[in-house]
């Protein structure tokens, strides 16, 4: 661990703490930066599995899709109030996690792979065929959520310091994680499983407890998407929306959570910056994507690292 | 019998056709450096891979410690006091040589279901692995990625883990392969100290290694234990000097 893998997210909790006051206090930008951040917990926990314990899931947004759709079933029983909501998105993705990593966990490599999207896929379309819930058409969200019956969320300044404060919390508990003998355990049957289980360690459990934890962070982070757009679709849950989660911890660096943060970051808004320039923009951020997989092998953090 | 520590007993493994473990049976005693050799292909790792668990045999009982522990899983073996280092050097690379010896360590004391507490700052991991580095003249290298050692040292290594797991039997597969003479000598004269404490099952191809350090010697050929003695007695043996011996020491 070097002084500037700690050093740069410092930087980029200030720079998040500090935008509002600083010209970016609109309500645009503050969506935005609000999209971002939940993005980057979202890319956070998918870090924990690919970068720490080498299991690379194409299922991530089902876990964001299980936590936003936790919301939708709370509000519809007009439940509202944050401090069961939370608990209950993160819980349910945590589940899902559980249920579905017990099995793909069984498998590797590829296959590994193949069986998150397919769970992920199958998420997916579970989603769009709720049709109390809007099915394909989404649920509108009326309110967010409410904390001790306060409607302080609905504040765009209250609700981006509420993201920021997830945000360092599951970097934190990530990095915690990732330092422990927990985390120990993960890297080392990621770099040479037939070591690990020399030694006497069964890698399935620590790997599924990763998959569990990351499932529940992934969650959080959907039910605060969910409250962000104040909308909730299946489109959440698209195998897309994981292959970008993937991309963005690849983009950022796979060698802790503050590489997907950063990742996770520029990817949101790099994307809305061409979004701006040319509807065209896809074909810009597609050769842009390649260049960043050839020519920055490390991600950003491997650049930051060597400059 | 008293003492013995590891017994196999008509161990049979096939694979397809071919019979790789035919009808082995060996014991092994605290105290003693068993060494098995054989020419190329004769079915000495395979053999380790079934004592330590990376292979089931197809019959036959492996009792380690009075217990059958034949189909127990690799992990539980290690646990359970039977350590292996592997003839191709498998560390983890990114770790430093401490780290590699503090996850064995890690293996046999407390939970390693722990989140928070930094595993790198844990006294009293580091302080088992730095006696098991020391064991083997590793001290001084403790905190260098594990990557970067030389080959010597990353056998030196490997034993250092082996040891960290606190064992009572060390499976040892060729150690001193790829070594220099001078870290040869001195894995040597470590793997001689360690003797008394352990059961080492040695493979080494380095004969004047084995008839020096082995206690007694099973030479294996095709898969069965062509004969088993003391190294005076296997040195004069017939049989032997034909299938192995004969070739280079004649």
């Amino acid at each position: 661990m070097r002084a500037r893998d700690h050093l740069v997210p410092l930087v980029i909790f200030a720079a998040l703490a500090a935008a509002p006051y600083i010209g970016f206090g609109q309500g645009y930008s503050l969506t935005l930066l609000a999209r971002a951040m939940i993005f980057g917990i979202a890319a956070i926990s998918l870090s924990l599995l690919v970068g720490g314990a080498g299991l690379v899931s194409l299922g991530q947004a089902a876990m964001l899709g299980v936590g936003a759709y936790a919301v939708v079933v709370l509000d519809h029983a007009r439940i509202t109030e944050a401090w069961m909501v939370v608990p209950a998105g993160i819980a349910a993705a945590a589940f899902f996690a559980l249920v579905t990593g017990a099995i793909a966990i069984r498998t590797s490599g590829v296959h590994f792979i193949m069986i998150t999207l397919a769970f992920g896929q199958m998420a997916f379309f579970t989603t769009s065929s709720l049709s109390i819930y809007g099915g394909d058409d989404g649920y509108t969200l009326y309110n967010r959520l409410e904390v001790f019956g306060s409607r302080a969320l609905e504040n765009r300044i209250v609700f981006h310091f509420t993201c920021l404060g997830l945000l360092i919390a599951c970097w934190a508990l990530v990095q915690a994680l990732l330092n422990s003998r927990f985390g120990r355990v993960l890297q080392a049957a990621r770099e040479n499983e037939t070591r690990t289980r020399a030694v006497g360690f069964e890698p399935y459990f620590y790997r599924l407890s990763a998959y569990v934890i990351a499932g529940g962070i992934g969650g959080l982070a959907g039910v605060l998407l969910a409250n962000s757009a104040e909308f909730v679709a299946p489109a959440y849950l698209t195998w897309q929306r994981s292959g970008d989660l993937l991309f963005m911890v690849i983009l950022g660096g796979l060698a802790g959570p503050h590489g997907a943060l950063m990742g996770a970051l520029a990817y949101v808004l790099i994307e809305e910056w061409l979004a701006k320039i040319t509807e065209h923009w896809r074909l810009i951020f597609g050769p842009m994507l390649i260049f960043c997989v050839f020519f920055m092998r490390g991600g950003i953090a491997g650049l930051l690292r060597r400059g | 019998m008293a003492n013995t520590l590891l017994e196999l007993r008509a161990l049979k493994k096939r694979f397809g056709g071919l019979t790789v473990t035919d009808d082995v049976s060996l014991d092994l005693r605290l105290g003693e450096i068993h060494a098995l050799i054989g020419p190329n292909g004769a079915g000495k790792t395979t053999l380790i891979h079934q004592i330590s668990g990376t292979l089931a045999p197809d019959s036959g009982q492996i009792i380690f410690a009075g217990q059958d522990v034949t189909r127990l899983s690799l992990a539980r073996r290690a646990r359970a006091g039977l350590a292996r280092s592997f003839q191709i050097t498998s560390i983890i690379p990114a770790f430093s040589a401490m780290q590699n010896v503090a996850l064995a360590v890690q293996a046999r004391s407390g939970s390693s279901f722990r989140f928070f507490r930094p595993a790198n700052g844990e006294a009293a991991l580091n302080d088992q692995a730095m006696q098991a580095l020391v064991e083997v003249g590793l001290e001084t290298r403790a905190n260098t990625l594990s990557a970067i050692l030389s080959h010597g040292e990353k056998r030196q290594l490997e034993l250092a883990v082996a040891l960290a797991m606190k064992p009572r039997v060390l499976l040892l597969d060729e150690p001193l392969a790829g070594t220099g003479a001078e870290e040869a000598e001195r894995l040597m004269r470590i793997l001689g100290e360690l003797r008394a404490r352990y059961g080492i099952l040695l493979i080494e191809h380095d004969m004047p290694a084995v008839f020096a350090l082995a206690d007694r010697i099973s030479v294996l050929a095709q898969g069965r234990i062509i004969a088993r003695g003391t190294p005076n007695e296997i040195r004069a043996d017939k049989a032997v000097r034909d299938a192995y011996l004969g070739e280079d020491e004649a």
